[in-house]
């Protein structure tokens, strides 16, 4: 009986979940679609990710040490972010761009702004596109061994024929880990399960996308090219795992679909009115920048404030 | 603490116009793409600046207080105007980098703000050196941050290739981001320096303005307060009327 005397201070019911834990089941969720990248594209990349990962862990723990901080590289928050960097680097990129990308993704997007919940963007778009400025012939060069020639979604806009089983399959150029949609899936539905992320951001972002692209698409109604849209490029990778941040995500419900909503247009017109034929990253990273005023118009009213007529 | 040398000094170190007064940041962002243009830049405004100083001193005692600004723009334009056609007349490929940003020297704010921090309430020798320190803090500035953009963006300095052949331009950095990362990454290993200064006990604390008062904690003294006066002036004038 003693236990119940007990006395502690709220609050009463925690979740078990941890930083630490939440972070882990992301790694494990990004698994599949590594394990297909090095399956598809070969040991290069996983030579890429081992780098990039290692580059974004020892940039976190060196910086935490001569800033004399805790050191929080136990959170595997820093693993999370250069597993996502890797899967969007495209294979022939060779290894120093991984561990530029990681030292710029965590040092200046993520420690500069106070670390782990203070990032104003997703650190692992923020490098991307950094490399991608930067380094531009490099990070668009899909070329490798396995395949040769444009994306689909390249493919797509000038007008070619895609095949749509290979790309839900993986079998195409692309990135390391956003070939294939259905290692992506299993992916997300870990995520799912383990109640990490909910549908409302991936879901609302990825109908909003399927919606414009059948309106200015240009095609109308056409099924095989609205699922080479979706299945094409880092639109899956990009919903379930980088959308749905949770430091970059807005934390009202509303905001949440507004959040969806903006990424699924921006995407469309940087993938149909844009010069290049992906717009995934900046969507997301303009989407990041947004957040703060998406959260002040969705902001809930504090109970028993407002009301029929205040 | 009019003395020429505690002038450039403080044009220099203490007050550098861009890393510690952080004005006339759209030249600094805009033109830094190389150390040449920043060079160019930093001492054509120099210039400008001097000259400006010396003839805001000159005519401080000429000048009503009610017009300042105008008469102020009016000198400042004038010099910007002969500088603009010197420059296009004998170094030309200077003038084409920099473009609109010549006749912008106008509004710079550091030119304005010396005139009406310093120029015009001291005497003329002090002016001249407080406009040569400032332009030179303001050049030494700009080709720090040129230098490393174009370091980093092209593999060069001064248009002298020094990065050896495997070097792979970070091109981002000669573009408009890039301007930001280094103004941000040079401002803070200025503080460093300077707060690793104050440690061994020097008072580098105080950003000091013409007035000798320090600017941070100025409220209503040095140059905030004659604009208070001049408002309690008013109301005074209008509670007369209105009796």
């Amino acid at each position: 009986m003693s236990e119940l005397m007990k006395v502690s201070s709220n609050p009463h019911v925690r979740s078990k979940s941890t930083t630490s834990s939440i972070m882990l089941t992301v790694v494990i969720a990004l698994l599949p679609a590594a394990g297909f990248g090095i399956y598809n594209f070969g040991p290069k990349a996983l030579l890429l990710i081992l780098v990039t990962v290692a580059s974004t862990v020892a940039t976190e723990f060196l910086f935490e040490k001569i800033c004399k901080k805790k050191v929080t590289i136990g959170d595997y928050s820093a693993v999370v972010t250069g597993l996502l960097l890797a899967l969007n680097l495209p294979v022939s990129a060779p290894w120093w761009i991984g561990a530029v990308g990681g030292v710029f993704a965590i040092l200046v997007v993520k420690m500069l702004f106070g670390g782990l919940g203070q990032n104003f963007m997703n650190p692992a778009l923020g490098a991307r596109c950094f490399l991608l400025i930067s380094f531009t012939s490099i990070m668009t060069n899909f070329d490798c061994d396995a395949y040769t020639g444009a994306t689909p979604l390249a493919a797509l806009k000038s007008g070619e024929s895609v095949n749509i089983l290979d790309m839900v399959i993986g079998r195409t150029a692309g990135t390391i880990g956003e070939t294939s949609m259905i290692a992506i899936v299993i992916g997300a539905c870990i995520l799912i399960l383990f109640g990490i992320i909910d549908l409302r951001i991936p879901g609302t972002y990825i109908v909003t996308l399927a919606v414009f692209v059948s309106l200015f698409g240009g095609r109308g109604f056409n099924w095989p090219y609205i699922s080479a849209h979706l299945s094409g490029g880092g639109l899956m990778l990009g919903a379930f795992f980088m959308a749905t941040d949770y430091v970059t995500r807005p934390i009202t419900k509303r905001g949440q679909y507004v959040f969806g909503f903006l990424l699924g247009v921006l995407t469309g017109i940087f993938r149909i009115f844009g010069p290049s034929a992906e717009g995934v990253s900046y969507a997301i990273i303009i989407g990041n920048l947004l957040v703060p005023l998406i959260e002040k118009v969705t902001l809930p009213k504090a109970f028993g404030k407002g009301g029929e007529k205040a | 603490m009019n003395s020429a040398k505690e002038r450039l000094v403080n044009g220099i170190v203490k007050e550098n116009p861009t890393f510690v007064l952080m004005l006339g940041m759209c030249p600094t962002l805009a033109v830094t793409t190389s150390a040449v243009n920043g060079l160019g830049m930093g001492l054509t405004t120099m210039v400008v600046l001097a000259l400006s100083n010396v003839f805001i001193s000159l005519l401080r005692n000429i000048i009503p207080d009610k017009v300042r600004i105008p008469a102020f723009i009016v000198i400042i334009a004038s010099f910007v105007t002969m500088v603009e056609l010197l420059l296009q007349g004998f170094i030309p490929f200077l003038y084409d980098a920099l473009g609109i940003y010549i006749p912008l020297i106008v509004v710079n704010c550091i030119i304005l703000g010396r005139a009406e921090a310093y120029a015009y309430k001291n005497p003329v020798i002090p002016s001249l050196f407080d406009g040569i320190g400032m332009g030179l803090g303001f050049s030494v500035a700009l080709t720090c941050i040129g230098a490393v953009r174009e370091l980093l963006g092209a593999g060069e300095i001064f248009g002298m290739h020094v990065m050896p052949e495997s070097f792979v331009p970070v091109s981002i950095f000669i573009m408009a981001p890039g301007a930001f990362f280094v103004l941000a990454l040079l401002t803070a290993v200025q503080n460093k320096v300077k707060i690793a200064g104050e440690r061994k006990g020097k008072d580098m604390s105080k950003i000091q303005s013409g007035c000798g008062s320090d600017c941070m904690n100025c409220a209503d003294t040095g140059c905030a307060k004659r604009l208070i006066d001049e408002s309690k002036e008013k109301a005074g004038e209008e509670e007369k009327k209105n009796d």
